[in-house]
């Protein structure tokens, strides 16, 4: 009676109703523009700076985690170039030992956990649930935490190196050498500490990742119709679940040999300092692939929509990933062949890195075929994939030649690997990436990227590249060791250097074509629509940018190729809550609809966790006792974000097992 | 430079952008070629059956890649650029059911390149595995054995003998006799080295707590340079070795001088540097034979005269470089673990004497 007395609609009061749980609002209860904006109201972060900090939306998420991402990859690039500086004559004295050494540890760390993995586990947030037909990440609240450790752990990396505290024992931390005894003070500590940041924040993405792709698909998205960008990253994300657990054992072990006095590495106390090397490579070789297999994904997406043709060997492209991702897990002695272990194991692990050339192999000959047998379309994305063959294939053809170990004793720790793996990594991950955000760009911002100016940035990229890396096969089989300040003019290096620091700067100037197009693009360029490219999966079904809620009816997908196949009357569901933020959750093989649940709403609570860890981390460089502290800060964070749901947030529907037979029927029908 | 004309000829028939690929790609080759010729730090350059084995597989992988990679290369050219401007008129319908017989067509054609992968990676492998063995001949105890000490920046030596008093002890230089196997024992005092002459032989590690075996063996006499491959610290780059390989009546001439104590300073200023040294810090890290010095944290310094570089074969080993190192390392390699040494000019010109007297 009140609520007429204070003039309100039917919808209004039903909106209210529905909120103080005395009535639900589900799909097609309410006209469609009504819905839209009760759908937005019901999954849109709040204005302003609030709820922008405590957004648990996969989308903002997932931009927050490429932009920052990106960011870490220009600070990287920029010390890539200072080294490139300092080699580029002999006995130069633009950078010190000191210097040198940090920023090389910081380039390659930087590269690694601050860039490559965060960025393909970006992609995956933002993008796996559009693809698999799904309103949000199946735990957003742990993915805000997973990026805001991230972030933390970046700027106090960062932080510690401008104080001149940043770690110069190489990413890769050898002891003894970033022991106790080698290397005094807090360098290695903070390196340790960021594993801890780096390898929480991406175990975390993983899980939401597998979960959303295994449990939430839109009905009708069995598993042998899933998009191959999704297969490459629920194998990503595997992989991180089984890899980074050895480096988190190692960086605990190397902290407490250095914090509490432990001797797991010290030989002379019974410890050995090949174990760090065996638990560190154990997580280091998957890590290639945790960047590697993002960027098949990318590949096999961008191949698609640009042949016009759907991708010929979908069943051998996702196995041959799939094997990647097992035999990924069996070369790690490949890194410590020169250690002098037996010679029967060493070459089990010779036969094992050749043979991960099978499963590449067999991808590279899918994608010609399929642009063999299509009707390529030279759009930006496609020449970047077209750059990534070149100098992919070339990569990991060095990659076999090391994967012998007469040959590799040869060239293991020279410029040879460097210029090995930056083909392999740079060809087979940076490349496709910039593909990438060059395709899902619109997607992102609703508008295009520039053409003419996304092709400079691959000449540029391309050619810089090949000048600044080819030379350095030579450099390498000419005797060059890797991670040297400096070298005696007489060696006879100075020429080859000098060609690769050019190349260096063509390849920078490459970037910054890339940065200008994004900056003049996201304001100015052409208006995207909701699918620019023709291209068939769910993503490109909806609006650019899509709205907060994904979609307005959650699909129902009839063929592998969502948008290519859909015909005119194709199903939708319908039936799921609007007034509070229900999901729709399926079963894993065959996507029918299972039940509904309830996702959290925005909270600052993985924010004020994040910070919790971050102070424990920070103060365990320098004492224990910030352990026990911190799980007093974690705590506090955590009961804050388990504490029960307010009454207008909670949409429990009935757990299934409740449910009559007749109210099963009745969701079944819904859902169909 | 035959092969070379030859292949440029087999792809003359091939599209523009195919022949540019290949043209790169054998410049890059002749640029491997040639640069194999000179550098007395190269693995294209072996001076001995370990390294010369090595280059062989090398060169087998360099041919039977390029050939891979300037086939993918080609197929690729091909898939996007055959028949551009007919395919380009189609229309932009996705095609979502590809002509089942072409499919087939190209299934059989990728199994057949599968195959062909097998087979190259099951050649590779047989290769490697027969230049391994090639690297490991059966242990001869009578060879000559020497033990190598990886230190933050330079190589203490020592060739193993019986009885222990004709052990010979140097650093950063070492003489091996030409064409016979040369046994290294290799273990490290502090962090990880790497021991590698490129030259000569593949590299090994050298790990506290660990002996790691080397063998290999020089062919012809030559100098030969090697350097610390694995990071271990500031001056990293700076931990070069030589290593001399000469006839064996020279080797055995070399390591019966090396055995004899210092020699005694010969004039005054000998002496004056004699005494220099003794009540210099110089007497708590080195060790002169024949004198009260005997530290063992750096190089030995007993036949220092007789060595071409000094510094880890970073500087060659003349009077102003000797000089300079010992005023102050700090400015040449810093970071070392040698302190500046203040000296007046008329201490450190007797120390010159002095150990330049060090034959």
């Amino acid at each position: 009676m009140k609520e007429e007395e204070q003039g309100l609609t039917t919808k209004e009061k039903d909106e209210n109703a529905a909120r103080r749980g005395e009535q639900a609002l589900r799909e097609g209860d309410l006209p469609e523009e009504e819905e839209r904006r009760l759908l937005e109201k019901t999954w849109g972060d709040k204005p302003g700076f609030w709820g922008w900090v405590t957004s648990t939306n996969h989308k903002s998420i997932g931009k927050r985690f490429i932009i920052t991402a990106f960011v870490f990859f220009a600070l990287g690039g920029i010390l890539a170039a200072l080294m490139r500086i300092q080699l580029a004559r002999p006995e130069n004295t633009f950078l010190g030992p000191d210097a040198y050494n940090q920023i090389f540890t910081m380039h390659g760390t930087t590269m690694m956990f601050l860039f490559a993995i965060p960025v393909m586990e970006a992609f995956g947030i933002y993008l796996v649930p559009l693809m698999v037909g799904t309103r949000n990440v199946a735990f957003p609240r742990l993915a805000s935490f997973s990026y805001w450790i991230y972030l933390f752990g970046g700027i106090t990396l960062y932080t510690f190196f401008i104080l001149n505290i940043g770690p110069d024992m190489g990413w890769f931390s050898y002891v003894p050498l970033a022991g106790p005894e080698f290397s005094p003070g807090k360098r290695v500590d903070i390196w340790s500490q960021l594993i801890n940041f780096t390898e929480i924040s991406a175990l975390c993405a993983s899980i939401e990742i597998i979960t959303t792709a295994f449990k939430m698909r839109a009905p009708g998205l069995s598993l042998n119709r899933v998009p191959i960008f999704v297969w490459a990253m629920v194998i990503m994300s595997f992989m991180v679940t089984f890899a980074m657990p050895a480096v988190m054992t190692s960086s605990l072990f190397l902290t407490l040999d250095r914090l509490v006095g432990t001797h797991f590495y010290n030989q002379a106390e019974g410890g050995d300092p090949l174990l760090w090397q065996h638990l560190f490579w154990f997580f280091g070789h998957p890590e290639v692939y945790i960047v590697f297999i993002p960027a098949l994904g990318y590949v096999s997406s961008i191949i698609q929509t640009f042949s016009r043709r759907r991708v010929f060997g979908y069943t051998a492209l996702v196995l041959s990933m799939i094997a990647t991702g097992f035999i990924g897990f069996g070369l790690w002695v490949h890194h410590m062949f020169a250690t002098g272990l037996p010679q029967l194991g060493s070459s089990f692990f010779t036969a094992a890195s050749m043979m991960i050339a099978i499963p590449s192999g067999i991808q590279i000959f899918c994608w010609i075929a399929t642009l063999w047998s299509g009707r390529p379309r030279f759009k930006t994305p496609l020449i970047f994939i077209i750059g990534f063959f070149f100098i992919f294939v070339l990569g990991g053809l060095t990659g076999i030649m090391q994967a012998s170990v007469p040959l590799d004793l040869q060239v293991h720790d020279t410029f040879f690997v460097v210029a090995h793996f930056h083909y392999v990594l740079i060809g087979g991950s940076v490349f496709p990436l910039f593909a990438a955000f060059h395709y899902w760009f619109p997607k992102f911002t609703g508008r295009m990227l520039s053409e003419s100016l996304g092709k400079l940035t691959f000449w540029l990229m391309f050619i810089g590249f090949n000048i600044t890396f080819f030379p350095m096969h030579q450099l390498g089989l000419q005797g060059m060791p890797r991670r040297v300040y400096t070298y005696l003019p007489q060696m006879g290096w100075g020429n080859l250097n000098l060609i690769a620091s050019a190349g260096a700067f063509v390849l920078t100037l490459g970037v910054l074509v890339f940065v200008v197009n994004v900056l003049k693009s996201r304001r100015g360029g052409a208006i995207a629509g909701d699918n620019p490219w023709g291209a068939d999966t769910l993503e490109w079904g909806v609006s650019s940018p899509p709205p907060s809620y994904n979609f307005f009816r959650l699909p129902v997908v009839q063929g592998r190729e969502a948008l290519w196949v859909r015909t005119e009357d194709a199903p939708v569901v319908e039936g799921l809550r609007t007034d509070c933020r229900e999901i729709l959750v399926t079963k894993t093989l065959d996507a029918e609809p299972d039940h509904k649940l309830t996702l959290p709403h925005s909270a600052p609570w993985p924010l004020m966790m994040g910070l919790a860890a971050t102070a424990t981390f920070i103060s365990s460089c320098f004492t224990p006792w910030a352990l026990p502290g911190g799980m007093v800060l974690a705590a506090i964070a955590l009961i804050g974000w388990g504490w029960p749901k307010k009454k207008d947030e909670v949409c429990e529907p009935p757990p299934v097992e409740e449910m009559s037979d007749e109210e099963r029927k009745r969701e079944a029908a819904r859902a169909q | 430079m035959k092969k070379v004309s030859s292949e440029q000829l087999a792809v003359s028939s091939e599209r523009k952008a195919v022949k540019r690929l290949c043209c790169l790609l054998l410049t890059a080759h002749c640029l491997l070629l040639t640069s194999g010729c000179r550098g007395e730090q190269s693995v294209l350059n072996p001076a001995g059956p370990q390294a010369g084995h090595v280059s062989r597989l090398w060169w087998l992988m360099f041919y039977v890649e390029a050939g891979v990679f300037l086939l993918v290369c080609i197929a690729v050219l091909l898939a996007i650029f055959r028949r551009r401007r007919e395919r380009k008129k189609s229309g932009d319908e996705p095609d979502t059911s590809p002509d089942p017989q072409r499919e087939q067509r190209m299934t059989r054609v990728i199994m057949g390149a599968v195959g062909m992968t097998l087979v190259i990676l099951f050649v590779f492998l047989i290769a490697s595995f027969t230049t391994g063995r090639g690297l490991y001949s059966p242990s001869d105890s009578q060879a000559l054995s020497i033990k190598i000490t990886g230190h933050q920046w330079w190589w203490d030596v020592e060739y193993d003998a019986v009885p222990a008093s004709n052990i010979v002890h140097t650093a950063n230089e070492i003489h091996i006799p030409v064409g016979q196997l040369v046994k290294f024992r290799l273990t490290a005092d502090d962090v990880i080295h790497s021991f590698w002459v490129p030259n000569l032989s593949g590299k090994k590690d050298l790990i506290p707590g660990h002996e790691i075996i080397l063998e290999f063996q020089a062919n012809s006499p030559g100098e030969f340079r090697g350097q610390c491959a694995e990071f271990c610290g500031y001056q990293h780059a700076h931990m070069g070795l030589t290593i001399i390989a000469e006839p064996p009546d020279k080797f055995y001439e070399w390591m019966n001088g090396q055995r004899t104590p210092a020699a005694q300073p010969a004039n005054e200023s000998e002496q004056r540097g004699q005494q220099v040294f003794l009540n210099s810090p110089c007497i708590m890290c080195h060790t002169i034979r024949g004198t009260d010095a005997g530290g063992r944290l750096a190089p030995e310094l007993t036949h220092l005269a007789s060595r071409k570089t000094i510094a880890a074969s970073t500087l060659p080993n003349t009077r102003g470089h000797l000089g300079g190192w010992i005023i102050n390392s700090q400015e040449i390699k810093p970071g070392n673990h040698m302190p500046p040494v203040p000296l007046s000019s008329e201490e450190l010109q007797a120390l010159l004497d002095y150990l330049g007297s060090l034959k």
